[in-house]
């Protein structure tokens, strides 16, 4: 939070011309902090309506990395799918379950102290993993990324257009995802299937309502009349039964 | 104020400086770690879901950074196509696997009026 007023009054005090802010940079200064900053809200909120709202605003950002990286197919999906799909699911999840003793079931300070100190030790961890990445920190000049919506459809299909033609060194042929892509689409509609079996609603031999009246105590008046029924259709049927 | 203009000038690199590719590793990571820790620390079921989904997300991350090519350098080689292609599996996987843990979760709720994983101990020996 502190880190805004402190890039701005370096702007002030430093001589900076605009021509030298890298705008690239700056955008992703500003979907990485949204992005990043909404994660850590989602694991510090304890209200589950607030977390499913961080998330959605922690995925969106990570959409907008993904277009910055020239994965403008990708970020598409993930707004489609991710922000579109999963997350209004989860929300639904949320809304369904939301009794109030459950909106917000916090853990034990312990859980919350332990969680930190693992959480601080993996991040160590992978930033120092994040920074040894040498051979990858100079980035190309001038590069300027294909539309890759194309491709990707190509090889899902099994042709890779983005590959070297046709007479180019075995070692530099890569095979296209025809067979991940049956796999996937198999998987998901299992899924579909076994979710819809799971989440489908119960049927009851007994109405739950008469169940419910059946098992409770009849006042009085009920118990009056219920014998009187029993009564009737008992005479009923001995009426029946007298008929030849 | 020298003192905070000071503090403040390798900030100021990450708005001059090209963004490399440990950038949104760092971004990854953090992103990675959230997931961890809300996975281990929520006690409501949902809350485990969205840690699932926050760790896919730096997971999808890392590979479109690997794949872009704005971020590859000079004579070295990106994921290309290669990591979009994981990360849109990925992706789908995690629709997947979101719905059915919520119709877990939600058959959970119904057979016993309460979402806390903790609760969750029928089949504890």
């Amino acid at each position: 939070m502190s880190a805004l007023p402190m890039i701005a009054g370096a702007l002030i005090a430093a001589p900076l011309p605009v021509a030298a802010i890298n705008w690239h940079s700056l955008f992703f200064l500003l979907f990485a902090s949204v992005s990043c900053g909404f994660a850590v809200a989602v694991v510090a909120a304890d209200n589950v309506v607030r977390m499913a709202f961080y998330l959605v605003l922690s995925l969106g950002a990570t959409a907008g990395l993904f277009f910055l990286a020239g994965a403008e197919f990708l970020g598409a999906m993930q707004l489609m799918i991710y922000v579109g799909g999963t997350l209004v699911l989860l929300v639904f999840g949320v809304m369904l379950t939301a009794q109030a003793p459950l909106v917000a079931i916090k853990g034990s300070g312990r859980d919350r102290v332990l969680a930190g100190i693992v959480g601080v030790a993996l991040l160590a961890l992978l930033l120092q993993a994040a920074f040894s990445v040498k051979p990858w920190r100079a980035p190309a000049a001038g590069v300027v990324a294909e539309p890759a919506a194309t491709p990707i459809g190509m090889s899902l299909v099994g042709v890779r257009v983005d590959e070297p033609a046709v007479g180019a060194p075995a070692a530099n042929k890569r095979p296209g995802y025809m067979l991940p892509f049956e796999i996937v689409s198999i998987h998901l509609l299992v899924v579909l299937v076994g979710a819809a079996y799971l989440a489908r609603a119960k049927r009851r031999k007994v109405p739950r309502a008469i169940e419910v009246a059946a098992s409770v105590e009849p006042p009085a008046s009920v118990a009056e009349h219920a014998s009187i029924g029993r009564e009737r259709h008992r005479s009923g049927s001995v009426l029946a039964g007298g008929r030849p | 104020m020298n003192i905070v203009v000071a503090s403040a000038v390798p900030l100021l690199g990450l708005i001059t400086e090209p963004v490399s590719v440990a950038h949104y590793l760092v971004v990854g990571a953090i992103l990675f770690v959230s997931g961890v820790v809300c996975m281990a620390m929520k006690r409501n079921a949902l809350g485990v879901l969205m840690g699932i989904e926050l760790v896919l997300n730096g997971a999808n991350v890392n590979f479109v950074a690997f794949a872009s090519p704005y971020l590859q350098g000079e004579g070295s080689r990106s994921l290309g196509l290669d990591g979009q292609v994981i990360a849109l599996f990925v992706i789908l996987l995690a629709a997947a696997e979101a719905a059915v843990a919520l119709a877990i979760t939600l058959n959970f709720y119904n057979n016993h009026a309460t979402v806390d994983v903790d609760r969750a101990d029928d089949l504890k020996g």
